[in-house]
């Protein structure tokens, strides 16, 4: 069996590469139906392989799969491999990610449809698979690393898909720097576990971890500092970039300047999940550190309260969804710092189906205005387009945690894990978790009612060509609507308070919040009831409500609030000033850095006062020497005599003495 | 005769330099024949490397393949040479690349084409020759000869600055090369011979050690280069034809590195321990104040002669870091690891240098500009060549999965070992390094067309195709199976590393 799993798993991973090389280079050839159809293969073969996977793994017993595919290169003792690590944790990412992709796959070729870079699109979202399947499904630092830059590099690639757009093109080059911070600590933590387990296999790493939890190093002066501090917080910096996480959260909401289909799939699902993959893949470590479980605490708390604001000022459909998955980001990294994995991975997977399905909605939505994404223009869209309204409406319900919805479950998961963490942080986290209910629901709702209700703001060519998106959009849309609304439901159970993730996810025993909720937990139904005796629904409800006084009820409110808070409308709309500070200080700071070390150090001192200056000076001796070179014959007899005369003199003296 | 038998690095010398000899008496009567000729004749030279490779037993740790002849008996000069994990895969970059440089004058070179190829296919035998090279004399013979053709191929086909680039050029390098000498006849003084192995062997007192160590580090420091002493290269780069800038950058830095191996480890390994510090400093402002200094450049070719500089610092980094480390830990494996990188380093900027080098150089052919602001938009009229470029570009960011990853990782990883901070300054090139290859390739690729010379811009032909993806497959090759590199040179560096770590203090 373990052979045929083997092939399993390989055929899993290059499926996607082989459709995305033979779409990539040879699209002329097939042209654009046979692009489509050779990455939806490639795709749908990765996706159902990985349901033979999470089966066989999940309820045949399959047990751990842990097995290099080849020795990458070995250098001073340390043989750096690639190779699968299968278990329910990347068993269940596996699923998630080919699926999601694979719907999406389907989608594009209706939203993609009068592009002229349509084969180049269909490979390049493939090529995004196989880099994700690599990262989850990778056994070893390096290869999860590898992934990593990879997903960033086909994201670059995606964001800057429409490259005649200035926008585009500057959000893509945004969006790469600013991921190469994170992965520039994300290096440096690579860089401290190999030094200190000597190894960069996950299994070897994790079963040697207790030796150093003790261990410390210096990094400023004489100042101890944990070793598992340090790493944890240095492999959080690459989660930060990834996923979104303040301040390195800037990128996110310009990479909407790329084609809807892959702000669903890259910027939404999957990879900015990714971070938050990598510390559940890393509990191990996390766990022996507080300092770090604090300050992703707290990261994830800011990042989820304040970029949820920021949603409620964006006028365009994407960005919105933009600041909501920000937000959501943050909700999970709250989880992860609260040592609730499991919940953060539950989060993930619904998020992922939910998210996907709203961003596919307001790209559907999209298709029918024209291209146009300013919400002002829209509204009452629901009679024209039912079926992409109803599955927006279970997307919506799922994304406020509406009782019952998948997004309920895991969102009220990590807010009472939050309230049950004694970490420093915690009670500043659980109180931004909370109120971000109440937020997230009037922008969601806010959202809803101004696309699909009240009046219809657009123009009248516009209004007269309405009409429902195509099959190949409203059949994945229908198809994510499904997991969005009965996922959580069904996962909640085994997933945090059963044995769903075996030894994948590591929690000490001091910081186990899950486990402490599971000894109230009894059953979805009771669950579902106990909710009402906490705040949360209480807040989404209020939510809802608002946002239908604002946006049904009084139309003209929203302008009345804007006039009154006015400087709190400013810093929104300017989000918190994150971009103009990076555009002076950073991106302005290091051009101007550049242009002294090199005018000033290379061209003035280096080349001009030592280089060209001795050469300056050599011509300057040399001009004074000269004289000496009359071409006068009887100049140079008279040196020449001269020098026999001293020769002579010294000569005789020899013999003299 | 079986090929054991054959001398076949003399083969790697003198084809190619009897080829150029022949391809200047030929001249410029018979174009087309010298240009088919001079193909074959790098082709011919690649192969035999390519046989040297198979031949070659990665267990073995010393030189492999000697051919030794009497040369200058008064002084016990000879024609020794020899080869081994270091130069091997020295010169399996040479040799492919001077497939490259042929190839890519083909149509370009209008003037007297003949003896651009002469002169590069003499230096190839040359370069191959430096690599080989166990004799001190011998080693300096070539070192110097490479000088000459490629201040011809400068100084002739060479940009309208040229004169100053090449008197820069030469005199710097010329300066740097000639201390070394002064300390080859040194160590003939008191190893009595030329043989660099005896120079390896022989006690030296840590003053003595000193003094050569900063002979060489002038010759070396300034070839590969280091900063401060770096300003010729941008302006050679500049001025040089793209087959020029091809070589200089994938080759003769490397030049630099090779003699660091050869000759400053080996021979005075107290003195390089005693002089880590400064060594590794420089590297790291190179690095870094080379990073930010190829930001700011407006003109391509100088933006990736400054971004060589600031790999090469890498490189030599990965040389000097070892002293630490086993100073710090007392093991030699992350120390093996630092300095297989650097190898490594050299080999995938050989790549990476020529590939970028080659993409500028089309675009020059069509639009007899280097400046960037001049381009924009040109994906629009040259998709293949904007997807090329992106590999190379990628690759120069050091981009996981191309082999411009390798080096720098394994240097990092191993630089951790031997202080936080080396390591993170050394990793802020993840950062600049993205930062410079990229907006670069956003002004000139992505965009709107922003002239209409650019909109009339032909994508790549054939020749410029093959040329590309022959680069692209290693670039690629490389990236995700590195370990064929390292198993060629594990023997000879373990021994190497060894041998370093030994004081030779009398």
């Amino acid at each position: 069996m373990l052979d045929n799993m083997e092939q399993i798993y390989l055929a899993i991973v290059l499926a996607p590469l082989a459709g995305s090389l033979i779409s990539g280079l040879f699209g002329k050839l097939i042209g654009r139906s046979g692009a489509h159809w050779v990455t939806i293969i490639g795709v749908a073969i990765s996706s159902i392989l990985s349901m033979v996977a999470y089966k066989h793994h999940m309820f045949d017993g399959g047990g751990v799969y842990n097995e290099a595919v080849y020795t990458w290169l070995s250098s001073g003792g340390i043989t750096f491999e690639i190779g699968f690590l299968i278990d329910p944790l990347s068993v269940t990412m596996m699923v998630v990610v080919s699926f999601v992709s694979w719907m999406i796959h389907i989608y594009t070729i209706g939203y993609m449809h009068d592009d002229s870079g349509y084969q180049r699109f269909f490979s390049y979202i493939s090529l995004f698979t196989f880099s994700m399947l690599m990262l989850v499904m990778s056994n070893n630092f390096l290869q999860l690393f590898f992934g990593w830059e990879a997903v960033g590099l086909v994201s670059y690639l995606l964001i800057g898909f429409w490259f005649k757009k200035e926008t585009a093109i500057f959000a893509n080059l945004k969006a790469f720097l600013v991921n190469r911070v994170g992965d520039f600590g994300f290096l440096l933590g690579i860089a401290a576990v190999l030094m200190y387990f000597n190894s960069l296999d996950y299994a070897e790493v994790f079963s040697k971890v207790g030796d150093h939890a003790d261990t410390t190093i210096m990094i400023f002066g004489n100042e101890p500092w944990s070793l598992m501090t340090v790493i944890c917080i240095c492999l959080f910096i690459g989660a930060m970039g990834k996923s979104a996480q303040v301040p390195l959260h800037v990128w996110l909401p310009d990479s909407m300047e790329g084609p809807t289909p892959i702000s669903a799939l890259i910027h939404a699902a999957t990879m900015v999940t990714a971070g938050i993959f990598m510390v559940s893949r890393m509990s191990p470590l996390f766990e022996l550190s507080e300092t770090a479980l604090n300050f992703i605490l707290v990261i994830g708390a800011i990042t989820a309260l304040f970029m949820g604001f920021l949603g409620l000022v964006q006028n365009d459909i994407k960005r919105v969804v933009a600041y909501s998955t920000l937000s959501q980001l943050g909700y999970m990294t709250v989880a992860l710092g609260a040592s609730a994995y499991a919940a953060a991975m539950f989060h993930l997977v619904t998020h992922a189906f939910f998210k996907a399905l709203l961003f596919l909605g307001a790209g559907a939505v999209i298709i029918v205005m024209h291209h146009e994404q300013d919400m002002r223009k829209m509204g009452g869209l629901y009679k024209s387009m039912p079926i992409t309204w109803i599955t927006c409406f279970f997307g919506t319900l799922a994304l406020i945690g509406f009782p019952g919805t998948s997004g309920f479950f895991s969102k009220d998961a990590i807010i009472e894990a939050v309230h049950y963490s004694d970490l420093a942080g915690a009670t500043f986290a659980y109180y931004s978790v909370l109120f971000g209910v109440f937020i997230t629901a009037l922008y969601s709702f806010r959202l809803f009612f101004m696309t699909f209700h009240g009046e219809q703001r657009m123009d009248v060519e516009t209004w007269k060509h309405l009409h429902e998106a195509p099959a190949v959009v409203t059949v994945p849309l229908s198809v994510l609507a499904i997991p969005s609304l009965i996922l959580g439901a069904f996962l909640i159970g085994p997933m945090l308070f059963g044995d769903y993730f075996g030894d994948a996810i590591v929690v000490s025993s001091t910081h186990n919040v899950l486990a402490e909720i599971g000894e109230n937990y009894h059953g979805v139904m009771l669950f579902t009831l106990h909710a009402f005796k906490h705040p949360p629904v209480y807040l989404a409800f209020a939510g809802i409500f608002v946002a239908w006084l604002c946006y049904i009820k009084f139309p003209e409110l929203p302008a009345r609030i804007v006039d009154k808070f006015g400087i709190i409308h400013k810093i929104l709309v300017n989000k918190y000033g994150f971009d103009d500070f990076n555009q002076i200080v950073f991106a302005g700071g290091v051009r101007n850095i550049g242009q002294i070390l090199w005018k000033f150090g290379d061209v003035n001192i280096i080349d001009g006062l030592m280089v060209n200056g001795s050469a300056k000076s050599v011509r300057w001796f040399s001009s004074k020497i000269r004289k000496i070179q009359t071409g006068f014959l009887y100049d140079y007899a008279f040196v020449l005599i001269l020098g026999l005369l001293t020769l002579l003199a010294i000569f005789v003296h020899q013999i003299l003495v | 005769m079986t090929l054991t038998n054959l001398p076949i690095l003399s083969m790697l010398i003198w084809t190619p330099i009897i080829g150029g000899v022949w391809a200047l008496i030929a001249g410029d009567r018979q174009e087309q024949t010298v240009k088919y000729f001079s193909l074959a004749v790098a082709v011919i030279t690649f192969i035999f490397s390519v046989l040297l490779y198979q031949q070659f037993d990665n267990e073995f740790a010393g030189m492999q393949f000697i051919e030794e002849a009497s040369w200058i008996a008064a002084f016990d000069i000879k024609y020794h040479i020899g080869v081994d994990g270091i130069g091997l895969p020295l010169i399996l970059l040479t040799t492919f690349t001077t497939i490259l440089v042929i190839l890519s004058a083909w149509e370009v070179i209008e003037s007297h084409i003949s003896y651009y190829m002469c002169a590069f296919l003499i230096l190839t035998g040359l370069m191959n020759g430096v690599f080989v090279a166990l004799d001190a004399i011998l080693f300096y013979v070539f070192w110097e000869a490479m000088l000459i053709p490629m201040f011809i191929i400068i100084g002739i086909w060479g940009g309208p600055n040229r004169v100053y680039a090449t008197i820069k050029f030469f005199l710097y390098t010329f300066l740097g090369s000639v201390f070394m000498l002064v300390a080859f006849l040194y160590l003939y003084s008191v190893a009595d011979s030329f043989s660099i192995e005896a120079m390896h062997a022989v006690p030296l007192s840590l003053t003595a050690q000193k003094l050569i160590f900063i002979a060489f580090f002038l010759a070396f420091a300034v070839k590969i280069p280091m900063w401060p002493v770096h300003t010729w290269l941008p302006d050679a780069h500049v001025e040089a034809p793209t087959g020029g800038s091809v070589i200089l950058a994938a080759i003769m830095l490397k030049m630099g590195g090779y003699g660091f191996l050869r000759f400053s480890l080996p021979i005075t390994p107290d003195a390089s321990l005693y002089f880590d510090d400064v060594i590794i400093v420089l590297s790291l402002i190179a690095i870094v104040y080379i990073g930010f200094v190829a930001l700011v450049q407006e003109d391509m070719k100088k933006l990736i002669a400054y971004s060589s500089i600031s790999h090469m610092g890498f490189v030599t980094l990965g040389f000097f870091i070892p002293f630490i480390i086993v100073a710090k830990t007392g093991s030699t494996s992350g120390a093996l690891m630092g300095i297989e990188g650097a190898m490594m380093q050299m080999i995938s900027h050989g790549f990476i240098s020529a590939a970028m080098f080659l993409c500028v150089g089309v675009m020059y052919d069509r639009l007899h500009s280097r400046m960037i602001k001049d381009y924009g938009g040109v994906v629009n009229s040259m998709p293949y060549f904007a997807a090329f470029m992106m590999l190379f570009a990628m690759a120069n960011a050091g981009l996981p999965g191309t082999s411009g990853f390798v080096g720098e990782f394994l240097v990092i990883l191993s630089s951790f070992k031997a202080s936080f901070w080396i390591a993170f300054t050394a990793a802020l090139t993840l950062i600049l390094g993205a930062a410079y290859t990229l907006w670069m390739y956003k002004r000139v690729i992505f965009g709107d067309v922003s002239k209409a010379e650019v909109a009339e811009l032909k994508d790549i032909n054939s020749r410029e195709g093959l040329i590309l993806f022959m680069l692209a497959v290693v670039v690629l090759l490389f990236g995700i199976w590195p370990a064929p590199v390292f198993d060629v040179m594990h023997m000879t560096m373990e021994q190497l590393v060894e041998h370093v770590m030994q004081t030779k203090v009398p």
